[in-house]
Parts: C-alpha cells; structure tokens; sequence
C-alpha cells in the first residue's frame, strides 16, 4: 500500500482548491494503480482543522487530538500533494499555519508535489516563491512540476484547459516516479512506518532499541 | 505527598477592572500567598524567576528568604531557577545560604527559560540552552559536594581552588527538580543523576505529560537509581473552585479569555478537556487531580498555580484555603490509599537527607559509573 496524503486549504465548499487537489489525488493514484503500488488517498480538509490550528498556536505548540491525528498522517504517507488559494500574493494564511504548528521533522524526506489556485495567472510565481522554499525548509522532497490553476483554466476544451491537464500529468508522473525509486518501498507490500518527527519521539524510539545517547556525551569534556 | 502553589509572579492586569498591580503590590501579595500557604496546611511554595516584563521577581532567593523568616515549616521552592543564565557560583552560594537561614527548607527546581532576548542580556546565548543546562548543573552540583573546586569548561571562566560558601546545611545539597515540558535531554539530565523530575503540564494534554514522564522513570532506572515506579515524579495543575461549578465557570471566564500564554485562543471548555485545567466544586478539583496518577504513575509532588492571570490577591487566598481545607486532605488520603508501598510518598526533603548515606547517588556528582572512567581516564 502506498499511503498519499492530501493537504487542502481551500475554504468554500466546493471549492476550486479542493476541485485541483482531487484532480491530482486522482491522476497520481491512476499512476500508482498502474505501478501495482495499491495507492490509498487521504483528504485533510484544513478549514476543519482551524480552530485546532489556532489554538495550538496561541497556546505555544498544544495539540489536540485531531491536530496530532492529521499530524500522524503526514508523518507515515509515502507522498503528499500540498494544495493551496493564493490570498494577496501568498499562500493562505491557514496553510502556512498549519506547517507552523506541525514538528518540523514531519515531512522530511517526503516526496511532495505543490499545487495553488487563484483567480488570476497573475500569481503563478507563488508556487516557487512561497510553497517552494517553504516545503524544502521542512526538508521534504518537492517535484519539479508545480501545479497553479487559476480560474481561466478551469474553462475546459480552450487551450489553458489542455495546459492544467498536461501540468496535473506531469507533475503526477514526477511525483509517482519518485515515490517508485524512494529506497524503503521497492516492493510495494508495506506502509512506511511513521517516523519519529519530534525530540521526545525520536528519544522514545531511542530508548525501545536501546540507542539512547548517554548523558555523559552530553557532559562532554569538563575537567 | 506534597501539595503546594507555584507562580510565576506576573503583573497581568485584573481584566474585570482593568487594574494592574504594582511592583510593591505585587512582590508582597507573594509574600502573603507564601504565608497563606502555610496557614491553609499546604507544604510547598515555589516562585518563578523572570528577568523581564510584566514579571516582577527577579531573584528568588530573596523572596524565598524573606518568607523563611515569617514561615516555619513551609517548603520554600523555585519555578523555576534559571541554569542557563546564572552562574552556578552564584545559585551555589545563594541557595546555600536560603539553606541556612530557612532551616533547611528548600529545594529548587531548574529550567533553561524560553525567552532569547533574556540570554544576551546575562552574556550568553539560547541556542546553547541545554548546553548550559548541562554544564552548570554539573558545575553546580560539585560545588555543593567537592569543599575545593578546580574546574573549566565551555560557558565561565575557570575556577581554582574554589571553595563555594557557604558551605550546604549539614553538608547536604537542597534536592534538585529539573522542569521540561518537551526536552528529553532534560529528562535525561534528572535521570543521570537521580533528580526529580517536574513536568508542568498545565498547557498541554496529559498523554504528552506522560510519554515524558515515563521517559525519565525508564532512564531513571537505567542509571540504577531504583525502580522506574521510585523516580521522583512531580506535576503542574491549574484549578479554580467554587463550592457550585458553575459559579467557578462563570467567575473565572474572563480571567481565562484573555490570560497570557492561552487567551484568546481555545475555550475555556476546549482548554478544561486537553489540559489539567480543572474549574468547578471542589469534588470535580479531586477527582481531576487523582486521574494525574494513572496518566504518571504515583508521584510525589502535586503544585497548583492560583495566582495568575490577574486575579485579586483576595480570590488568591480564598482560593488557597479551598485548596488547604477541601481539596489536598482528599487528595492526601486517596494518593497514598493507592500507592504500592514500595513507591515514595514524599520527594527526599533536607531532615530526609540528613540521615541518608552519605555514599548515595545524592552525595556524589555523578553516578558510580561516571567515576569509574573518569578513574580510568586518569
């Protein structure tokens, strides 16, 4: 099973974020069938996440239960598709809080493709001057391809149309691509394990496998 | 088991009047609540050291020693004392000397602090905080224990032939608690040397509270201190009561929607489920503060804060005698009515120590097995 996790920061419903995110969910997926890697897709809706968002924010990291659950999902998915509405010449405040109060270990080496809609093509460029350098500060692995859908290419058979289409494939195919060659997953048969992505977890495992580091090497070297 | 108060002393404004303390109001009404304490049959008060606003006590041990003379038998405590930014010479003397002059009534609890302007400003530097943590501790527990100090390290100058004084009451170290919310390498540091472990919680879920308490019981007993069920295990809790629930909800309401470090963020009934914040009868405060062990394990010190968020010095004190006649004589019975017998009730305590042996992990810098290849080194 290979486990794509979906995150989504449109807020209408429908919405045109979310109408995008589906579109690439579902060309990923049809790639992932067809490498035999038995793909399961995962929405994380974040308007449902905000109060949560909020609160741990404000309350310097809390999680709560729900928060801690989306947080879970990204530490264990084999790839994430991260689709974002530009709100005045960025990503959605929303998004970036949420990364704001994940660990910051809980993409790290995750393949990850980045998606945005917005009104106008205007604001194509966000997709590498926000959620590019955003993603990578995580440490995740970020396709090429990004893919920005503003309103005109929603038009269908006109020739902005074809072009989302070609985009959502090729950064689809990037992202299946990399999935297939990640070392850990070759044979398709199990889900990663979720990864320590926080201090105390990363001491936890530490500990089970008796790795832990000695507190002497802490001490160092005082005479 | 202890039961205490702890606070960190801010100047928060009362939100219903719009009033704000002053320094003089405000460094009293700790003294009064240190008093108030005792009176109300509590064991512990602990004073948080801040060097910044809107806090107002900025050294501890003068507060705490003013409170020896007024107290008897009030365990004077910290919450915390800065490791990172004091030079362990100087906690060295001045705890010391609060050993002194309160009879031997205190202990300390030790926290990096998580402000970085407040660093520069005492010459040194966040990113180093548990580096510092981990040196001056070690520092600081030689210079309790060793009457001659030749020392260097990384962060002070070096010391030769040092004698810190005074030296400790009766030649015993005050107790030592390490408070983390999330570091496990400070879990790791009260583990080594066999220190308790504080976790205030009041800001989080208790299942986080305890995956690091557990940590530390299990390197507790990896450094051969005693089983993980003996590592000295003390909580943080927040609690406001009224004799009907919901007149405490409807009095602290506006305390809680605009208190520093979680107003205007979750409601007061979101923040009463994820968090220890307990408001309600005195019976709800009970039966909230026993679940703390099945989250932790029995352990040996419970602290309340009461005094925050711009409450009046007089709810403060009501409070606290709720807290002294209600609540912790309950408590006290029904922690130890569960405890196994061969867990602690109570964390080792200054008349404790005195008749400890002098050879245990408390008299000693390190654990044995530190002196041995330090031996072997040589």
């Amino acid at each position: 099973m290979t486990r794509v996790v979906v995150v989504t920061a449109g807020l209408s419903r429908p919405s045109s974020t979310r109408l995008l995110a589906d579109r690439i969910a579902d060309a990923v997926g049809d790639r992932l069938r067809v490498r035999d890697a038995d793909p399961e897709v995962e929405t994380i809706e974040l308007r449902e996440l905000g109060s949560d968002i909020t609160s741990a924010m404000l309350t310097g990291g809390m999680p709560s239960a729900r928060l801690s659950a989306a947080a879970a999902s990204l530490a264990s998915a084999d790839a994430v598709i991260a689709v974002t509405p530009v709100f005045t010449a960025s990503y959605s405040g929303l998004f970036k809080s949420f990364f704001d109060v994940l660990d910051p270990g809980v993409l790290q080496s995750t393949p990850v493709l980045i998606a945005a809609t917005a009104g106008t093509e205007r604001h194509s460029l966000v997709l590498d001057h926000a959620l590019r350098p955003l993603l990578t500060y995580l440490r995740a692995v970020v396709v090429p391809t990004g893919v920005f859908a503003a309103t005109s290419d929603f038009g269908g058979q006109d020739e902005a149309g074809e072009g989302l289409s070609r985009r959502i494939a090729r950064a689809a195919d990037e992202l299946s691509d990399l999935v297939a060659a990640r070392p850990g997953t070759p044979s398709w048969g199990t889900t990663r394990s979720a990864r320590p992505t926080d201090a105390l977890a990363q001491a936890e495992a530490a500990e089970d496998e008796g790795s832990f580091t000695p507190f002497e090497e802490l001490l160092g070297h005082q005479t | 088991m202890q039961f205490g108060v702890f606070t960190v002393g801010d100047m928060t404004p009362d939100p219903t009047t719009g009033r704000e303390p002053t320094y003089a109001e405000k460094v009293t009404a700790e003294v009064a609540i240190a008093r108030q304490a005792e009176a109300v049959g509590l064991d512990v008060f602990a004073i948080g050291e801040h060097h910044n606003p809107p806090f107002a006590i900025s050294s501890p041990t003068t507060l705490l020693g003013n409170i020896a003379a007024q107290t008897e038998r009030l365990l004077l405590s910290t919450s915390v004392t800065l490791i990172t930014t004091n030079d362990p010479v100087r906690l060295a003397e001045e705890y010391a000397l609060l050993q002194h002059l309160s009879g031997g009534r205190v202990d300390l609890m030790l926290g990096r602090g998580n402000t970085g302007p407040v660093y520069p400003w005492f010459g040194q530097d966040i990113r180093n905080g548990v580096a510092l943590a981990v040196e001056n501790y070690n520092l600081l527990r030689r210079l309790w224990r060793e009457d001659v100090v030749d020392w260097q390290g990384r962060f002070r100058t070096p010391l030769q032939g040092f004698t810190s004084v005074p030296r400790p009451l009766d030649d015993v170290p005050p107790f030592v608690w390490h408070g983390s919310i999330r570091t496990p390498e400070i879990a790791e540091q009260a583990a080594y040397y066999g220190d308790g472990f504080f976790h205030n919680h009041i800001f989080w879920n208790i299942e986080h509270t305890a995956r690091m308490v557990k940590l530390y019981r299990r390197r507790f007993e990896h450094y051969g201190h005693g089983r993980a069920d003996q590592a000295v295990v003390g909580l943080g809790g927040q609690v406001f009561m009224r004799k009907n629930s919901q007149d405490a909800v409807r009095e602290f309401r506006p305390y809680f929607d605009v208190a520093p470090v979680y107003g205007h963020g979750p409601s007061l009934e979101e923040f009463t489920r994820d968090t220890p914040l307990t408001v309600g009868s005195p019976q709800q405060v009970i039966e909230r503060t026993l679940t703390f062990a099945d989250a932790v394990g029995d352990y040996q010190r419970q602290m309340f804060l009461i005094d925050h968020a711009g409450l009046p010095l007089s709810t403060v004190l009501e409070q606290m005698e709720i807290l002294g006649t209600e609540v912790v004589p309950v408590l006290r019975k029904e922690f130890e009515a569960r405890r196994p017998a061969h867990v602690p009730s109570d964390p080792p305590t200054h008349a404790t120590l005195v008749g400890a042996d002098r050879d245990g992990a408390h008299f000693r810098v390190g654990p044995r097995s530190r002196e041995v290849s330090a031996e072997a080194l040589r």
